[in-house]
């Protein structure tokens, strides 16, 4: 799947001039426009990993885009399990993936 | 001698008995009136706990299921190859009080079950925090289960299932039960469905909290009864749960016999990240709502064992019924009334990890052999299920 930024004068919408937004996205800049969610500007950058699971550790990314699956889950700005489809993106977030390995040693 | 067994039910007791019968040479059909492991068998947690029950005739059959499943796990690994991972798992259960007066009726609970054979271990409220760093330490008393185990019940249910028709088991889906089909002499000798005619020489009814329908179209009057259960899934986290763990109320809600509402707190973590958070227990016939005063209770008692979880977003949440039986004891055995026909049934909440012994005992019982356990406590013929046969009836 390719993710990409319309220029807003192409885009049928007609939107009013957007506002531009940089975030960090596991140290890298990225940048997008104000009112995108978190999800959005990482996607409309091409990246589509968000995380890898603890089990298989298998790359899991935006899978609903709605706030149902909780497959989009990242880091921002310390805070752990975040939808990044729910997010709106602001100036300066620090977002980065995330991935939690099993517990060792399971029962005592 | 039984050559050929028709079960009703394909959920895992169903299957575990299909699976112990083909093993041994008997020509199996199992029939459900839908999909497959679509029943109870997928409603509930995958709980194989030793730890719930009191000493007696359900907790000899728990230690006899806590010792088979490993080789059982095992066994199906290596039969089925590819086959998806049951997810077995011996993670212990940690059982604590939450109040001044529960402590000692849990750790006199845990004696009499040493008594009896379970693997218990008393542990100081700090060592129980180091074994769950997060739980609340104003805990009064902790004991250890470290015979309580876990399975993904859906793929054990499929395995053995899957594992019966390498044996040659028949599975019909979507088939319900329609009616007998009796001998001159009136012995069940068969059932119909609304395609076809099956006939063997015994018919086992596996079909869970609707074994009393099925009961009833074969022409007895059965004594289970469905008691709801729900289950709270939170968002997948770093994984800050290591065991089962539960409040000791918890045992006093599954002996119970009241119909209302009880909740009781059972939390644990999966792999992928996500806390299961249950209990209750309602009768409420098969009324499937998703009632949100049940979800709002099961949760504010989660908080009282792990205060983090406040922080934390519910999922999804499921539910399920449980085939209940008024004396609390599993049905297993042949039916006293009508020649033929069999249970397999009445587990409550322990259905997942009786199933193999269910299915080992009835296989036993069928072909000649001499069962690995006693297997009159759990006879539809015995004492205490008798009140209850005449009053249905």
């Amino acid at each position: 799947m390719v993710s990409r930024l319309i220029p807003f004068r192409d885009d049928p919408i007609q939107p009013s001039e957007p506002t531009p937004v940089t975030i960090t996205f596991d140290g890298e800049p990225l940048s997008g426009v104000v009112g995108q969610s978190i999800a959005g500007v990482i996607m409309a950058n091409e990246r589509l990993g968000f995380r890898r699971t603890s089990a298989n550790d298998a790359p899991r990314g935006v899978f609903c885009g709605i706030g149902v699956c909780f497959d989009c889950l990242v880091v921002i700005d310390g805070v752990e399990d975040v939808r990044a489809c729910q997010r709106r993106a602001r100036d300066g977030d620090v977002v980065t993936t995330q991935h939690h390995t099993l517990p060792e040693g399971e029962g005592s | 001698m039984i050559g050929s067994v028709i079960i009703i039910g394909a959920g895992i007791v169903g299957a575990s008995c299909a699976r112990s019968l083909a093993t041994r040479g008997v020509d199996v059909t199992v029939i459900d009136r839908s999909a497959a492991v679509s029943g109870t068998t997928a409603g509930g947690e995958g709980n194989l706990l030793v730890s719930d029950k009191a000493p007696g005739s359900e907790l000899t059959m728990a230690l006899h299921a806590a010792a088979l499943w490993p080789r059982l796990s095992a066994e199906l690994a290596n039969e089925l190859g590819t086959f998806p991972d049951m997810e077995y798992e011996q993670k212990g259960g940690l059982v604590v009080a939450t109040t001044a007066a529960g402590a000692s009726p849990l750790l006199s609970f845990a004696t009499a079950q040493r008594d009896a054979g379970v693997q218990t271990e008393e542990l100081t409220i700090a060592d129980a925090l180091r074994l769950e760093p997060d739980l609340n330490p104003a805990i009064t008393a902790a004991v250890f289960y470290p015979q309580d185990s876990q399975v993904q019940p859906v793929i054990a249910a499929e395995a053995l299932l899957a594992s019966a028709r390498r044996h040659d088991a028949r599975v019909l889906q979507n088939a319900p039960i329609t009616g007998p089909v009796l001998s001159a002499d009136g012995a069940l000798v068969g059932v119909t469905t609304p395609t076809e005619t099956v006939r063997a020489d015994a018919v086992v009814i596996a079909a869970g909290p609707w074994s009393g329908e099925v009961a009833r179209t074969l022409g007895v009057l059965l004594p289970v009864f469905p008691r709801r259960g729900i289950v709270l899934v939170t968002s997948r986290m770093r994984h800050r749960v290591f065991h089962k763990v539960y409040d000791a109320d918890y045992v006093g809600a599954v002996g119970s016999d009241d119909a209302a509402l009880q909740t009781s707190s059972v939390v644990e973590s999966t792999a992928a990240g996500t806390v299961l958070i249950g209990s209750s227990r309602q009768q409420i016939g098969f009324d499937a709502s998703m009632r949100t005063e049940v979800m709002a209770e099961i949760a504010a008692k989660a908080l009282r064992l792990f205060p983090f979880l406040a922080d934390h977003q519910v999922m999804r949440a499921y539910g399920g019924f449980r085939p209940f039986m008024p004396d609390h004891l599993p049905l297993v055995g042949p039916d006293h009334r009508l020649p033929g026909l069999w249970h397999a049934t009445g587990h409550e909440g322990a259905g997942i990890g009786l199933a193999p012994v269910t299915g080992d005992l009835i296989a036993a019982m069928m072909v000649g052999a001499e069962p690995e356990l006693d297997v009159a406590p759990y006879s539809p013929s015995r004492a205490s299920l008798a009140p209850f046969l005449t009053e249905v009836a």
